[in-house]
Formats: structure tokens, sequence, C-alpha cells
């Protein structure tokens, strides 16, 4: 074979148990490797911590709130002049005019524990959130028998004697504040003391309607969760056919030919359209021209609906491109129809699928907020929507809405309330995604 | 099957209730338009829910531009029923609001907004002049004849300020605080100084050319267009303590624990100076009311009394303690609302 007579004597130039310049050369591009994959996952997760440190350092404590509880005298003379209880004549004193009465009310009790300060009545009065003389007339427009009598009621401290409790507000920055002065800190302090002034758990955050600049004490998500909420029905309901039906049909009946593959295409290239886009279709479709109304959860939920589609086509088909062909073979081989073969096994099998593809589509749709923007649910909204069906069309806000338009607000107040109302929206969305994830792992099989 | 009943069925829910909703009316206010009016108007609408048997209206943001062209759609429930405005209506828009069939407006002033000048706290205090901002952000200077790139880096270049970098983040071109700015304060500093001048001189006489000279600003870094909020201008002054920003006086007068507040001309901007005019950077605020949709939709003309009542609007009222300059002319404004004085 070989006429190369010369015999090699010599040992072999390479040994399986020394490794030569090439294959150190490989393994250390493979070290290289895994440092660069384990620098790229430390990178994620540090971005990560800082991220929730940052929002949970900042909104925790948008949970929490600090209230007042002193006894309110409902004098007869200011609220009901006539003295005839009629709630129409009473609905003429405007909360203008509930506002002193508490003033009045929290000086004497301040007075009556042997509290000294410096304060003059203004200011102490100034120690009460806005929101007070609202809530106040509304309770005695409820109940006008309590006119003339003295209540004891717990009422919300204004935000930044509440920001003080919380650490945001500081001695030192009160001195250069125009809104809160030193001695109404001491003040405050020495009503906690006393237990007149308390920072408790405060429910009102997740269930209050927004409140204007003045009062964000009293500002809270309940009409952006059931905003937000009633969306997601919206595109449950109209995302999931539509999007099930087309994925069927497209994967399981349509014919192979130009006109599928356009469409296929198109699916793919809906689904990298920036949001906003959908935000403009839905003004000029569903608002101008279907004439729907502005700010209405059925608009926000039928142009999400329109983004969500894509994502929901595609994960349905993909699943069922996982079901094997043999089940189907075995369908039809029985004598089954191909639609009794679609429905009876291969939807089963891909259900888990679909299921989590519309979890991941609906937690995409819950943060979305560009498409908001433009069919005016982007607003300040006080009044909740009413219940379903015409809650749908009723004004409302949403999650992400919510947090955009806190974060522009003056006051420093709101910086904690939007991160708190991040917290809920993050709440939210891991909900959505460990459900899909229980679903897949609990229903999934492998072939 | 029961698959495809289902979809058929919430098809068919969908639809109803669609066509249900268009034949429903609207019975809340709808407002929309300038940011720098939007906390008062939401305030007002707050108080206005708790006080009145009418649902709070709902009030929207996006720039007063932007409010108004909506606002001139058209007459009808799919539109809104007032635009907030921080400068008056333009004709154009007057005029593309006849076209669209919306003829009777009634224009509002509410008060006035001051435009303060504000830096960190903790640094340097400036008493400045609207000369000293010309020269700061000018993009071009007339010097000996001829027009030239402004050389200006520091405060103390321009006048008799401290040894500071110049920094500054004003409005962009979107927000109608931007075109105060021009008009007051640069336009104004280019003709106290004779640089206004000097640059008809160069151009041979024509004044409006001379104006645009005047009012364009630098864009080498020196001055940065904020097109945010005003957070985002604060955002930016607590990154660079030696910025200066230009904010609305309700917002200063919040942060006033983390901003120091400029003297303009050696006034200091107060509600009481900028009501009596002293401080020379303020402009008026406006809404506009549709006065079709007055008796159609339910609580719009109470809203527009109570939002120029005396308790509200009024020098003691709720706007005034959020920093709004209340109108002394405030007596007529609600005149004009009860006799629905159109424009």
């Amino acid at each position: 074979m070989s006429d190369a007579t010369a015999p090699s004597p010599t040992a072999p130039t390479s040994s399986l148990l020394k490794q030569d310049e090439r294959t150190r050369r490989r393994n250390r591009a493979e070290t290289r490797f895994r440092a660069y994959g384990m620098a790229a996952v430390i990178v994620g997760i540090l971005a990560l911590i800082l991220l929730l440190t940052s929002i949970l350092s900042n909104g925790l404590s948008s949970f929490r709130q600090t209230f007042i509880t002193f006894p309110v005298t409902l004098a007869e003379e200011r609220l009901d002049p006539q003295g005839n209880r009629d709630p129409a004549e009473m609905a003429r004193v405007t909360t203008f005019g509930y506002a002193p009465l508490l003033g009045q009310s929290f000086v004497e009790h301040v007075q009556s524990i042997g509290i000294e300060t410096g304060l003059g009545p203004r200011e102490m009065a100034a120690m009460i959130s806005d929101e007070a003389p609202g809530q106040l007339r509304a309770m005695v427009l409820a109940n006008p028998e309590l006119v003339g009598e003295t209540i004891t009621l717990e009422l919300l401290a204004g935000g930044r004697i509440d920001g003080f409790f919380k650490g945001r507000v500081t001695m030192a920055s009160a001195e250069r504040d125009n809104n809160v002065s030193p001695e109404q800190l001491l003040l405050a302090e020495a009503l906690r003391e006393q237990g007149v002034m308390e920072t408790r758990f405060n429910w009102n955050f997740i269930t209050a309607p927004d409140a204007s600049g003045q009062r964000p004490e009293a500002a809270g998500l309940g009409v952006a969760i059931l905003g937000s909420f009633y969306m997601m029905i919206v595109v449950l309901v109209l995302a999931l056919p539509i999007g099930v039906a087309a994925s069927i049909y497209l994967e399981e009946f349509a014919p192979k030919n130009r006109f599928t593959d356009l469409i296929e295409v198109n699916i793919s290239n809906l689904a990298a359209v920036p949001s906003i886009v959908f935000g403009i279709l839905g003004l000029a479709i569903f608002i101008n021209f279907a004439g729907l109304p502005q700010s209405a959860p059925i608009v926000g939920g039928l142009v999400l609906t329109l983004m969500t589609l894509p994502t929901i086509i595609i994960a349905t088909r993909a699943s069922l491109r996982a079901v094997p062909p043999s089940i189907r073979s075995a369908a039809l081989g029985l004598g089954a129809s191909k639609m009794q073969s679609v429905f009876h096994h291969v939807l089963p099998l891909a259900a888990p699928g679909i299921l989590t593809g519309t979890i991941i589509g609906l937690a995409q749709a819950l943060g979305e907020t560009a498409p908001l923007l433009l069919i005016g649910m982007v607003a300040f909204v006080r009044e909740y929507p009413s219940a379903p069906p015409d809650g749908f069309f009723d004004p409302a806000s949403a999650l992400p809405v919510q947090v955009y338009n806190w974060t522009q607000r003056s006051d420093p107040a709101f910086v904690e309330r939007a991160s708190g109302a991040i917290i809920v929206l993050l709440v939210f969305l891991i909900f959505m995604n460990a459900v899909a994830i229980l679903l897949r792992r609990r229903f999934e099989r492998r072939w | 099957m029961s698959l495809a009943k289902l979809t058929v069925s919430a098809l068919a829910i969908a639809a109803v209730s669609a066509t249900a909703a268009v034949a429903q009316s609207r019975d809340n206010v709808q407002i929309a338009g300038s940011s720098t009016v939007l906390p008062y108007a939401a305030i007002v609408a707050e108080a206005f829910g708790e006080n009145f048997e009418f649902p709070t209206p709902v009030v929207e943001s996006g720039g007063s531009s932007t409010g108004l062209r909506r606002f001139c759609e058209g007459v009808g429930e799919n539109t809104i029923d007032i635009a907030n405005s921080s400068r008056p209506i333009r004709e154009n828009e007057v005029a593309t609001c006849a076209e669209n069939g919306v003829t009777d407006i009634i224009e509002v002033r509410i008060g006035y907004d001051g435009i303060v000048f504000a830096s960190d706290i903790d640094g340097n205090s400036f008493e400045f002049t609207p000369e000293h901002w010309y020269l700061a952000l000018a993009a071009e200077l007339p010097v000996d004849g001829a027009l030239v790139a402004n050389p200006n880096t520091n405060w103390s270049e321009v006048g008799d300020l401290p040894d500071q970098a110049i920094a500054a983040y004003i409005p962009g071109t979107r927000h109608g605080t931007r075109e105060v700015f021009e008009e007051n304060v640069i336009l104004q500093g280019c003709e106290d100084s004779g640089a206004m001048e000097a640059i008809m001189e160069i151009n041979g006489g024509d004044e409006d050319a001379a104006e645009e000279a005047c009012m364009a600003i630098r864009t080498d870094g020196v001055s940065t267009d904020i097109d945010g909020d005003y957070t985002e201008t604060l955002a930016r002054i607590s990154a660079n303590p030696e910025g200066i920003g230009v904010f609305g006086l309700a917002f200063y007068e919040n942060n006033t624990d983390r901003l120091q507040v400029a003297t303009m001309s050696g006034v200091e901007p107060t509600v009481e100076t900028i009501s009596t005019g002293e401080y020379p950077v303020s402009r008026p605020l406006f809404f506009y009311i549709k006065a079709a949709h007055i008796g159609v939709i339910p609580g719009l003309k109470e809203f527009a009394s109570f939002f120029v009542s005396d308790d509200i609007a009024g020098p003691f009222g709720p706007l005034a303690a959020y920093g709004l300059v209340s109108d002394p002319e405030l007596a007529e404004t609600q005149a004009k609302i009860e006799n629905e004085e159109t424009m």
C-alpha cells in the first residue's frame, strides 16, 4: 500500500493525555464562551434586582397611609341652616362649607388633648387631606340625621404629613418646603404618640379612584384596575375565538397556495407592528367611523384585540403543528371526518399551548399604554365604570396608563404612588404568567 | 362544536352591545388639551363630582394644539365638549372649527400661569434679566456687523452672574410654554441688549427676519429641549445640579424643597407679582366650550360656571393654592358663561 519504507520509530506526535495547542485553544474558547454567558445572565439578574429594589423601595409605602381620628361636630347652622333636613337644601352646602367645620373640630381636639403648638388654625387644618370634606359631605347627605351630632371620623392626613411618617419628608426638607412647616411635623409627631394619627395598611390605594394633583394621599387604582379588567374580558372574548378559528383554518383546512402564504407573512408582520399603529387604527375605525365612545374599555379592548391576535394565532398554529400527524391519520382512518379529527383530537391536545399563548398575549396587552393614548384612555377618570355590559362603554382608565399619569404629576408623593401602581401591575403579570406556566406543566404532552 | 357555538354567540353579544352603545347617550363631560391646564381641570372636575349630582368629567391631556384639533372635529357625542389651552385659539383653528360645524365657541380665561426659572436648591442663586437669557441661548449673536455662532458657555460671560456653566433645560417646541419663553424672554432680551437693531443693520432692516434670528435657539448642546413634562426637567436638574430649568409656577410651588427660583428683572415670581404684572413672564390660560353641546351633555354649563366661580378660581380657592394666578376680571368671565356669549 505504501511504499514509504521508513518506519516511524518515534512515538506518536500527539497524545490523548497531553493536550496539544489546538485543543487547548478550543477549550479556552469554550471557557470564554461560558464566561460570556454567565456575564450576560448576571447582568440580566442585576438589572432585574436593581429594577425591583427601586420599585419596591419607592412603592411599597404607597400601600400604607396615615389617618387622623378625631371627633367632628356637625353644626346644624352650617350644614342645614333651614333645619328641615331636606336633602336638596342640604346639598347646597358645598365641600367649601364642610372644610372649615373639619378644621375647627380638629383644632378643638388638639387643644382638648393638651398638645401645645404654635400653629394657627389654618395651618393645623391644612394637615387634613383635601379629600376629607368631600367624604364628610357624602356621608352627611346619605344620613341627614347626623346633623347636630358629634361623630368620630377617621380621615386621611395630608400628603406631606404622610410623607413625613414614611421618611420622604424630613425636618430639613420641610424647612424649605412651601407646603409644610417643621411645626406641622412636630405636631404630627405628637399626635402620633397620642394615637390620634396612625399609619396603617390602606385598601383605598387599590379600590379608590384617581385623585387630582392636590390630593396624592387619596389617589387609588380602582378605576384603572376595573378598566384593565374590562379590556381583558373584551380581548379574551374576541381574540381567543377569532384567533383559534383562524389558526385552525389556516393550519388544517386551507389549501397551500400563494394567497395563504401571503396571509401567513402578513400575520407574522402584524405581530411586529408597533402598538401605537393599532391605536391610530382604533381611533380611525372604532371612534371616528363606528362612533364608539372615547375613553371606553370596549374601544381599548378592540384595539388590544387587534394587537394580540397575531400573537395568539402564531402560538396556536405552533401548538397545532406540534400535534403529531399520526393522531390525525388515526382519526381519519377510523372514519372520522376532517372536522371531527380536528375538534375531537387535535384541538384538545393543542389546548395547553393555545391557552399559554393566549395568556401571554393578554399579559402583553395588559401592560400596553401607547395604543390607549390615542383613544382617550390616558385621562383623569374618577367615576367607576358600571357593571358589564354597560360598563364597557363608560369612561375608564387602565393600569399602565395610571402609572404614566402619575409620573407626570408635580407633587413628589405621586412618585411613590406610581411605583405602587407598577407593583400592582407586576403582581398581575406574574400571576398571569404563573397560570400560563402551570397550565403548560399540567396538561402538556410530549411525543 | 361547543367552541364554534361559543365563538358565534360571543361575536353576537359583542355586536349587539356595540349597537346598543351607539344609541346610548353620553352623560359625562369630556375635556382634552393642554397639559398645563390639566391639573387645574382635574382639581375642578374632582370638586365638581363631589358637589354635584353630575358624574365627574373626564379630563385628558395631550397638549393645546391636539386638544383644539379634536375640539374642532365637529359637533356630536363623539367629540369633546371642552378644549383646554395654554394659548388663545388661532385664526386657522377657528376656521377649521367652522368648516366642521363648530361655530359657537365660548372662550373662558381661567387665570394666569407664571413661567419661572429654577435651579438646584443647593446651587448658586441667579438674578436674571431677559438679556442674560438671550445672550446665553441665542444661536447667533451680532458681533461687529456680522452674525457669529454664540460663543458663551458660562453664565459669568453674559452678565453679572455666578461662575457656572450654562446648561438650560427649556420646554420643547410642542409645548405652549416654549412660545411664551421665546417671545417674553428671548425676544425681549434681544431687544433690550440692542442685538435686534444690530441684526436689522446687518440684514438691511427686515424686522421679521430679525425677530426670527433673535428667537433661534442654539442647538450645540448648551440648551436642551425637554419634550416631556416638568417632572423630566426636574430629573435633569437632579442629575446635573448646574442646570437651570424652565417650570410652571405651580410645579415649582410643589417642589420648593428641591428647587430655588431665580428672579427676573429683579422680581421674584409669586402669585402676587404675576397677578399685578410685575413679573414679566406669564401667560393666560383658557378653555373653550362647544356651545352646541350645552343642554345636550348634562352638566356642561354647570361645570364651566363652577370652574370660574369665586370658590374655585378666586384668589383663595384651590386653584390659587395650587399655583394658578387668579384673574382679576373673573366676574366678567362668570357673566360670559352665564349668558353663553360666543366668540
